[in-house]
């Protein structure tokens, strides 16, 4: 029989308030096995905890029910207060009177009573609760970057000031991310590639870092610790190890019309290239689906002018397997695509653009040299419509806009507005916006000298319509503070874009069985406490694959997220979650059942030895569960038709246990 | 006479990566629904034991609940793809047995999912009520 102790937590007045606290806690004092209980306001707090420690020890006691807010938020500091006063971790259970009692019902009687249910249920279970103790496993002293971004170059530099290794996947051919297309960075209008590329360098240059570039994860198996990652390095047909990054090959490659998506398309490059001057690593690579050497086996230009001898034309997708300790994922972000605001007349005028690609117009390095031209006459634009919002915060246009605020578009518009204003005085400059929002540090300040030192026009309402006409653009809008229509021809219009996760996030969440939002932006731990970390052991989140966010919280983060990675593989060994699945050999029928839908395969089959009554010697076929593997999902428990089949921590007994209190 | 309000009893699983969260940001919303949904936490949906769903209405639930991840965004992969087969096998049966469909159910709540969640039990409790009291498979011998 178990001495169980009953702790019940008012959490100031967020339970007490509606619920009875003296009530539950005298009404669990009644329930088998519970030798003591008691109520005080914080049970988290360091009284609180004492007051646990104490009565362990007083009570003799061997369980602990904690009738307190969720286990998702103090269960683990609660078993470290178990621990603390010499029991076993995992004889603590906690009753959630907070969250789902106190904080969503309204009056206190059947508040009260659900309390005392849901605490008669974590006595039940706490009474078959059996002490169990971790696994380890060891941890390889590598991690693994996904993205190259500045979140993902800026995350791999920390972990490997550290001194351990870091790879990073990058999948197109140069890291530098969407950090590398941007002209200038808010609020400091220092130049992007200024900041940017020293960093990259520094990347490159690190012995601690490799990058794989123009690569793709492609399968990822293990747990926290232990990941076993494979890389599909995709064939650049270019030996990166020998091409000197000269650029001959680039100049001299016949097929020059294919779109540059490093501009946003809006100029051309050749079948083999090097995205940028800046390059990492500054290797050439050919685009198989434009080079007429790939696709029909004629030319072989850029192999006879390539002095080094890299062009090779046979190469492979190459597969590469490591092992890493610990995952961070910087994926980043995509503007939407503007195909479904035919409002704005995006796909009709190549002088309606995006921000992005108003960032490459303005870019010294882009189509233009940097000269502030409309697409389509390479006229200089004299009036300019910026509009904010498309398809952010758009709750009514779910099915082609987003629901969220992208967050950093009040912000590069007022960088571009001002920019604009700034070199081309003559410009007229309207903003249409729903609100400006601009927190953070001398945010708004910069958005005040827009308005008032550079005279940009803002004006609250949205843009109804764009039609482009002859050669203006003309814009119908509203002025919602003087309540008019506004007919405004302009020469060029700005959308700023919502932003979404990249693609690549969704397939790679599944890979990391890491959670994700409606949105695909990828689940922290906790909101607030957890920030950086997913809910999958071992993964990390750094940059804008967690939500929108401008660069200078995209670093703080990468640097947050890479001290939680150096924290992880600073240790030797790991201890594992110990409610994993087991199987009772003498019960256990070997029919594979479990093994086929074990998610993990964790599960195998071994041939054991079992001493008859009659006392001869049988060799039976029965589960085994790796407990390093098994995450514990309880799959197998189900499935197994003998029953032999049980998970730790969670019971069939157990469940059955709180399902007979509850309906008592 | 004075007759009392009947209140039903519905247990709900909920799994612990998704559909316990959505409870608790249900709860960090001050969402509320019936407080006579009792929930109990399981790793994951496909822990579910169909035992267990018997195992309630036999000791008198009117209701069982079981809410897990969205399909393809288990946690562990895959788990709900397996609930989502035997929840479908042991509801016909249930029905079969007399216990009406609208006492069971399967919902899919993410963890960013609280307005789903207390919206979800608000409906399952609603329809609960309107059927009444389990009789059809509660076992009096458990009853004192």
């Amino acid at each position: 029989m178990q001495r169980i102790g009953v702790f019940v937590c008012w959490c100031g007045s967020n339970i007490a308030a509606t619920v009875d606290v003296k009530a539950v806690a005298e009404a669990l004092k009644s329930e088998p096995g519970v030798v003591y209980s008691a109520d005080y306001q914080y049970m988290c707090s360091q009284a609180g905890q004492d007051l646990i420690k104490e009565a362990v020890k007083e009570h003799n006691l061997t369980g602990i029910v904690v009738c307190s807010c969720s286990p998702r938020m103090h269960e683990a500091t609660f078993r470290k207060t178990a621990a603390a006063a010499g029991l076993n971790p995992y004889m603590v259970e906690i009753a959630n009177i907070r969250e789902q009692c106190s904080w969503v019902h309204k009056d206190i009687p059947s508040g009260t009573e659900k309390a005392i249910i849901l605490g008669k249920a974590a006595v039940a279970k706490v009474n078959l609760n059996t002490p169990l103790t971790p696994g380890e496993s060891p941890v390889t002293k590598r991690a693994l970057v996904i993205g190259g971004g500045i979140a993902g170059i800026q995350t791999a530099l920390d972990i490997a000031d550290a001194g351990f290794p870091v790879d990073i996947v990058e999948k197109n051919p140069t890291i530098g991310g969407k950090m590398a297309q941007l002209d200038k960075t808010f609020p400091t209008l220092d130049c992007a590639a200024c900041i940017l590329t020293p960093k990259m360098v520094d990347v490159a240059q690190n012995d601690k870092i490799r990058i794989f570039s123009y690569s793709e994860v492609s399968e990822i198996k293990g747990f926290v610790g232990n990941f076993d990652v494979t890389i599909r390095k995709k064939a650049r047909y270019v030996k990166e190890d020998v091409c000197t990054g000269c650029g001959l090959c680039v100049e001299k490659c016949p097929q020059k019309k294919i779109p540059n998506e490093f501009n946003l398309g809006m100029d051309n490059r050749s079948a083999i290239y090097i995205p940028f001057a800046q390059a990492v690593p500054k290797v050439a690579t050919i685009d198989a689906e434009a080079c007429t050497m790939l696709k029909k086996g004629k030319c072989g230009l850029c192999s006879k002018v390539c002095t080094a001898g890299a062009i090779d034309y046979k190469q492979q997708d190459e597969l590469i397997s490591e092992k890493y300790g610990a995952i961070v994922v910087a994926t980043g972000f995509n503007p939407i695509s503007m195909e479904k605001f035919d409002e704005y007349a995006y796909s009709q005028s190549k002088d309606v653009i995006t921000s992005l690609e108003f960032e490459r117009l303005t870019n010294a390095a882009g189509p233009t040299a940097g000269k502030l031209l409309r697409p389509s006459d390479l006229k200089h634009p004299h009036t300019i419509v910026f509009v904010q919002c498309v398809g952010s915060r758009c709750a009514s246009c779910a099915e082609k806009g987003k629901e969220y605020c992208s967050k950093i578009c009040c912000m590069y518009t007022a960088k571009h507005a001002m920019l604009t204003r700034d070199k081309y005085p003559d410009t007229d400059v309207y903003v249409f916006y729903i609100d400006v929002r601009t927190p953070g540090k001398n945010f708004d300040e910069f958005y005040r000298r827009a308005v008032e030192e550079y005279g940009v026009h803002y004006i609250k309402g949205m843009v109804g319509k764009v039609t482009p006409e002859g050669d203006k653009l003309k814009v119908r809008a509203s002025d919602l503070l003087n309540n008019k229509q506004l007919n405004i021809d302009a020469d060029l219009v700005v959308l700023a874009a919502a932003i979404e996760p990249d693609k690549s996030a969704r397939p790679l969440a599944t890979m990391l069985t890491a959670s994700m939002d409606t949105n695909d932006f990828f689940t922290e731990a906790h909101p607030k406490l957890r920030p950086v970390e997913s809910p999958t052991a071992g993964v990390f989140l750094s940059g804008a694959c967690q939500g929108p966010k401008d660069i200078p919280e995209t670093v703080s983060q990468a640097g947050a997220a890479a001290s939680k990675v150096i924290g992880l593989l600073a240790k030797d060994k790991l201890t594992g979650n110990p409610c994993v699945a087991s199987s009772d050999e003498l019960m256990c029928n070997g029919c594979s059942s479990c093994e086929r839908v074990c998610p993990y395969g964790a599960i195998s089959y071994i041939d054991k030895e079992f001493r008859m009554p009659d006392r001869t010697v049988a060799i039976r076929r029965v589960a085994s569960v790796n407990p390093a593997v098994c995450q514990g999902c309880g799959a197998c428990t189900v499935a197994c038709p003998s029953g032999a089949m049980d998970l730790r921590g969670f019971a069939s007994g157990q469940i059955m246990a709180e399902v007979d209190a509850i309906c008592k | 006479m004075q007759v009392k309000e009947y209140k039903p009893l519905i247990v709900a699983f909920c799994c612990n990566w998704c559909s316990y969260a959505g409870a608790d940001l249900a709860g960090n919303n001050r969402l509320s629904y019936p407080a006579d949904v009792k929930i109990i936490r399981v790793p994951c949906s496909c822990r579910v034991n169909p035992m267990f769903v018997l195992r309630a209405f036999q000791r008198g639930a009117d209701g069982v609940i079981i809410c897990g991840c969205h399909p393809g965004d288990c946690h562990y992969t895959s788990g709900n793809y397996y609930t989502r087969r035997r929840m479908a096998l042991l509801f016909s049966m249930l029905d079969y047995l007399g216990i009406e469909r609208d006492r069971t159910r399967l919902e899919w709540v993410s963890a960013a999912e609280g307005a789903k969640f207390a919206a979800t039990m608000n409906d399952f409790v609603e329809k609960v009520t309107a059927l009444g009291e389990n009789k059809r498979l509660e076992d009096l011998r458990c009853k004192k």
